[in-house]
């Protein structure tokens, strides 16, 4: 797939944001006044900013508030629902913490719940695809929640929580790579069942694409650059985003100005190394669509 | 609303026999053509005349080489080229339209045909990662998602002759490789010619449940022993010249190192 930087943005951001916002909904940290406007300011400007940035990869996107209506049957609309949902509720939350001095836990925990509920939603639009195997794996609603809830507990300042969530969310970031790298095998989808050619032990290939040019379909479902690069970035992914926080955190500090450059230092290689790993989720899942062109 | 319909009253679809395409694109041009000046947004071109040209297309044609194994009676078998069209299947369990987030896609009750309401369409290309057959693309253009509508506009025109009411790429198949009708009704003909041939599915395992069916290509004639029949007279006229050079012949056949 196409690794649009709009969506990267988009899962990147919002994760974290929202992530923040279930641990601010559920009183970790229980700050009022300034303190609690900055930290609501940091995940509303995560989570809206990582909203504005899915617009972007819109063909049309004043059309984008039509997206509510089909709540039915489309993740996508489920998505967008709960986010607002979650903006709203926890908005309330967050005036009644910043003016009010006052947390109003009821509403907290529903915001903490439409907060995460956002995050498990945006997954599921890539998990339903049966078109894309490395998405649609029970793993990948797993993985998002796991990252969103590291970044979220990090961000809000949970030490000795974000530490385990940060190495829960790298362990099974490495069961999400172990499991999808078999998965396009084990979906049994092959050029021969795309074209119902072949059989009986006889020899398939793709003998001539129908334009000689690119198009859509291969823009946006056959990225084959950078592949390559593969096993590097997933290091990288792995040792910036969640074992250097770890270490940043679990190091100890005298300093109260040192340690929190260092929790910042931590946020920052965490995003970097979330992004890198999001960069994957898109460049490495292969669509069925590219057995028709003899490519994956 | 992008739920699907439980059933639809008839499903209209396409029969594409892979035995019969020359592979001619002669269905890409016409889908183009007809698609671009009538029904919704038209099919758009970038850099059309100059060095990385792309464009939309509901149809395209792509082609295949199959080499089929060894058997005691063909033991070196021709490899078969086949050409495969390929646009909407109009799925009666079409992914792309419960992935819709505003509606804009949606399958009719009284044929089965998938559309888009372009003007409800966001742009947002989850109906085309959603699709195994590639059959969406987003008009670079227009912003929106364009696909077959199975020539929606012409197959119930009053305003075109009888024979002009079927797709488009029907129409103008020059091999009649594609045919046109009712897959719902046992009794048509396409429905006859599915059951007569055994026509297929594409991708059966994604459980998309297509309504356009293909029919298998047949394997290649078996050739006779006698393949050139100019060969009988073009043999030679004399078997055993005489005089002189059935002198030498003979002669240099006798020498030491074999017949010639």
């Amino acid at each position: 797939m196409h690794p649009a930087p709009s969506v990267i943005l988009f899962t990147t951001l919002s994760g974290l944001g929202f992530g923040l916002l279930a641990f601010l909904g559920l009183g970790y940290p229980g700050v009022t006044g300034w303190v609690a406007f900055v930290f609501y300011a940091i995940a509303y400007g995560l989570a809206v900013g990582g909203l504005l940035a899915s617009t972007f990869h819109l063909g049309r996107p004043e059309r984008a508030l039509k997206a509510f209506g089909q709540w039915r049957t489309s993740w996508l609309s489920r998505e967008g629902i709960c986010a607002v949902a979650a903006l709203l509720v926890m908005g309330l939350y967050a005036i009644g913490a910043v003016f009010f001095e006052n947390h109003w836990p009821v509403l907290g925990m529903i915001g903490a719940g439409l907060s995460l509920g956002t995050v498990f939603t945006t997954s599921m639009i890539y998990t339903q695809l049966k078109t894309i195997p490395r998405w649609n794996m029970p793993l990948t609603p797993v993985m998002f929640l796991s990252f969103s809830l590291a970044g979220g507990a990090l961000l809000a300042g949970q030490e000795s929580l974000a530490t385990w969530l940060l190495l829960t969310a790298a362990a099974i970031q490495l069961a999400y790579w172990w499991q999808g790298d078999k998965a396009f095998a084990a979906s049994g989808t092959t050029m021969a069942s795309a074209t119902g050619l072949g059989g009986a032990g006889a020899t398939l290939r793709a003998f001539e694409p129908p334009h000689t040019g690119s198009n859509y379909l291969l823009r946006e479902f056959v990225h084959v650059v950078g592949r390559k690069h593969a096993q590097k970035l997933r290091a990288i992914a792995l040792v910036i985003g969640f074992i250097l926080p770890v270490l940043l955190l679990v190091l100890p500090v005298e300093s109260t100005l040192v340690k929190h450059l260092m929790a910042a230092l931590a946020v920052v290689a965490h995003m970097g190394g979330v992004a890198v790993s999001r960069w994957l989720f898109f460049a490495q899942a292969e669509h069925v669509v590219g057995l028709y062109y003899g490519k994956r | 609303m992008t739920e699907l319909p439980t059933t639809t009253t008839r499903k209209m679809g396409l029969v594409i026999d892979l035995d019969t395409c020359v592979g001619c694109h002669a269905c890409v041009i016409s889908c183009k053509g007809w698609n671009t000046e009538n029904y919704g947004a038209p099919l758009s071109d970038q850099d059309a005349y100059g060095a990385d040209p792309v464009g939309t297309f509901l149809n395209r044609v792509h082609s295949f080489e199959v080499q089929p194994v060894a058997s005691p009676t063909q033991p070196n078998p021709a490899a078969q080229l086949i050409h495969f069209p390929k646009s909407c299947l109009h799925c009666e369990d079409a992914p792309c339209v419960t992935v819709c987030p505003t509606g804009a896609s949606y399958k009719r009750v009284e044929d089965g045909i998938v559309l888009v309401n372009e003007s409800d369409c966001i742009g947002c290309g989850l109906c085309a990662w959603s699709c195994p057959y590639g059959a969406r693309e987003l008009d670079l253009a227009a912003g929106v998602m364009k696909k077959c509508t199975l020539c929606v506009d012409r197959i119930y025109n009053e305003n075109l002759p009888e024979v002009d009411r079927v797709p488009s790429c029907v129409r103008t198949c020059p091999a009649g490789a594609r045919h046109f009708g009712d897959l719902g009704d046992p009794d048509s003909a396409v429905s006859q010619l599915v059951v007569e041939r055994g026509g297929m599915d594409l991708m059966p395992e994604m459980g998309t449940k297509p309504v356009n069916k293909y029919l298998p290509p047949r394997p290649k004639d078996t050739l006779e022993d006698q393949v050139d029949i100019l060969a009988p007279l073009l043999a030679p006229a004399i078997e055993d010249p005489g005089g002189f050079l059935g002198w030498l012949d003979k002669a240099l056949d006798k020498l030491p190192g074999g017949n010639a």
